[in-house]
């Protein structure tokens, strides 16, 4: 049996707003393996984007538990979060997220930096990364001189490189047109061929349709939690093998 | 560390403008507070230089004319010094190092030298004088113990004296007549600060045989073997009483002694010239915290734009301390650089003044009594940059607080 990547338990969060009180999460169960391929569905105010920054520990819960990779995420002061982001999660948002005022080669290496990886190392690292996405010759241009699909695969180069256990994809495709979402589609696909969970927050169904298993949230409740019986199995990809 | 000067540069390239208009305000902070602490110790300077004619211990003392009763004699009574005050003094009263009498001819008398000839102030003093009254030698030598002893009639000129009546040729070993009476000239001599002064001095003993008859003395100029006020106070003190009983007044008497006591008048001044330091310190900080409220506001704004760019740092694996040390840095950096270039300017115009002020004394002497050498020395400088890399810190501090509490989520969802 493999092992889990993610293990959570009775997550419950509610968000305080003076005397308001909104219950999001309400009682979460979940467990999902090493190398799985899941996609978390809901429409908005599903609570998916809350449950993806608890699991991303951007944010705390309020009560159950939070295991990532057996270890108890629970209350931790903000250095130590910012570790357990940096090895162990890869980001990937709908609006990117990289630094506009950096190249590609520089936005790749960020996590590194952070991890205190001497410059020649993680720029070497970086090069090859952005060559494994097919951006060598865009290396030394800026974010905004690359296009929607470009940008994506930078930030999922970015998110690879300081190898990650799991990718959590918030709306990776949102932001792009069809011919382009399936090319990242294909990509995030790939990366996950090579044993990299991946988690991918979407509210569309042709996403969600492209991966192993769908969770459903409503209204802070999981609705359903099924294999996808439409998923094809690929083995075409000896990518990054 | 270069990784960290690379990221500090790359975040101000993109506000180029932005950080040289901050920069401005703390660079004009320093320069201020250099050009106003060099002006102060210009200030200072021309002070010391105007006291560079005189021994730092001296005390001199003018007789006067008793204001109070005393002893049955009545008030009104001159008061006149002689030889035999001297010699007791120096005998009786501790502490005096050196003293001198010293005897002004009647005012204006005439020097000829051959056809040349004009009036003079003449003074008759004793050896003692030349570690009391600072004099630079320029030719020959000055008036010493024989020539006072044998009371030769020899005279020390003033530069000036010596241009006048001499033109071109050497005074050294030529006679002048000094009221009719022939003098060998032995020196001449220059006064630190005045080189017009017109001196012409004479052994006291020569004066009084020659032109006076007496034993009296003008006044009377010693130094003491102390270097604080206290002591020289109480030389001060101890003399004023010996006189008093010698010549019979109140030894509270104002009026009957006058007094300059030049440790006295160093110190009170010292003391002015370091309350206007502390001042200048005031005016300038005050100036330099106006630039320290400017960075730390658009380090503000900065990292309000920055918000999003700091939450994906932050997602991506940076500490708060990380964000805290990036602002922390870039506020220095500004704060520093920019300080940095207003010490230069400020000192470059010190040097500048100090350059048009020599070309000033030429013309004008007596200004270099008021103002002279202005400029910033290397503790000024040092403490200048401590100033600014406190102000740095203290700048970047709140900002610094502001960026370390952004939290990613709002950050990143923040379209």
């Amino acid at each position: 049996m493999s092992k889990s990547i993610i293990r959570v338990e009775a997550l419950h969060k509610s968000y305080v707003n003076g005397k308001n009180s909104l219950h999001v999460l309400k009682g979460l169960d979940m467990n999902i393996q090493e190398g799985e391929l899941v996609s978390i569905m809901g429409s908005s105010g599903s609570g998916k984007s809350t449950l993806l920054n608890v699991l991303g520990i951007l944010d705390n819960y309020d009560a159950g538990s939070y295991h990532l990779d057996g270890i108890h995420i629970t209350r931790m002061n903000e250095t130590k979060a910012a570790r357990y982001r940096n090895q162990y999660i890869g980001f990937v948002f709908q609006s990117f997220n990289l630094i506009s005022f950096k190249n590609a080669v520089e936005n790749v290496a960020l996590p590194l930096y952070y991890q205190g990886v001497s410059r020649k190392k993680r720029n070497d690292l970086a090069l090859e990364y952005l060559g494994r996405m097919g951006l060598r010759d865009w290396a030394h241009h800026l974010p905004s001189e690359l296009s929607g699909g470009q940008k994506q695969r930078l930030a999922i180069a970015r998110a690879l490189i300081s190898k990650p256990k799991m990718i959590l994809a918030d709306e990776p495709t949102g932001a792009l047109d069809s011919q382009t979402s399936r090319e990242v589609m294909d990509l995030l696909k790939e990366v996950n061929q090579t044993g990299i969970a991946m988690i991918i927050v979407t509210h569309e169904n042709e996403i969600a349709a492209q991966t192993r298993r769908i969770i459903r949230l409503r209204d802070g409740i999981i609705e359903s939690d099924e294999e996808n019986a439409a998923f094809q199995h690929e083995s075409s990809a000896a990518f990054l093998s | 560390m270069l990784d960290y000067l690379e990221e500090i540069l790359s975040t101000l390239k993109q506000n180029k403008l932005r950080a040289i208009m901050t920069g401005f305000s703390v660079a004009w902070g320093i320069f201020m507070l250099i050009i106003l602490l060099g002006s102060g110790k210009g200030l200072q300077n021309g002070m010391e230089f105007n006291l560079r004619n005189i021994a730092q211990n001296a005390i001199q003392i003018w007789p006067g004319r008793t204001s109070l009763e005393h002893e049955g004699l009545t008030k009104g009574r001159r008061v006149q010094f002689t030889n035999e005050d001297v010699e007791l003094l120096q005998r009786e009263v501790s502490g005096i190092e050196d003293l001198t009498g010293r005897l002004y001819l009647w005012s204006e008398v005439p020097i000829t030298y051959k056809s040349e000839y004009s009036n003079y102030t003449v003074t008759c003093i004793t050896p003692a004088f030349y570690r009391i009254r600072r004099q630079n030698l320029i030719k020959g030598r000055f008036i010493n113990e024989n020539d006072q002893r044998e009371s030769r009639k020899v005279l020390v000129l003033s530069q000036s004296i010596v241009d006048n009546l001499f033109k071109d040729e050497d005074p050294i070993g030529q006679y002048v007549k000094l009221g009719g009476i022939h003098f060998k000239v032995i020196g001449v001599s220059a006064s630190p600060t005045d080189k017009d002064a017109k001196d012409a001095l004479i052994p006291l003993s020569t004066g009084q045989r020659v032109f006076n008859g007496s034993h009296n003395v003008s006044n009377l100029a010693m130094t003491t073997a102390y270097q604080t006020v206290e002591a020289n106070k109480q030389v001060e003190n101890s003399v004023r009483e010996f006189l008093a009983k010698r010549h019979r007044f109140l030894s509270e008497d104002q009026e009957a002694l006058y007094v300059w006591n030049t440790m006295d008048s160093v110190k009170q001044s010292q003391g002015a010239f370091n309350g206007l330091r502390i001042f200048i310190w005031v005016v300038g900080i005050m100036t330099i915290v106006a630039g320290i409220v400017g960075v730390s506001n658009i380090m503000i704004i900065l990292v309000k734009e920055r918000t999003k760019e700091l939450g994906i740092r932050k997602a991506l694996g940076a500490s708060p301390w990380s964000v805290v040390q990036l602002v922390l840095s870039e506020s220095l950096f500004i704060t520093a650089l920019a300080g940095f270039v207003g010490m230069l300017l400020g000192m470059g115009v010190l040097h500048g003044a100090t350059l048009i002020l020599s070309k000033v004394y030429e013309g004008n002497p007596m200004i270099r009594n008021v103002f002279y050498n202005p400029s910033a020395d290397f503790g000024v400088a040092l403490s200048a940059a401590i100033v600014l890399v406190v102000a740095g810190l203290l700048a970047g501090f709140i900002p610094a607080r502001k960026a370390a509490s952004i939290k990613p989520i709002e950050a990143l969802h923040d379209e």
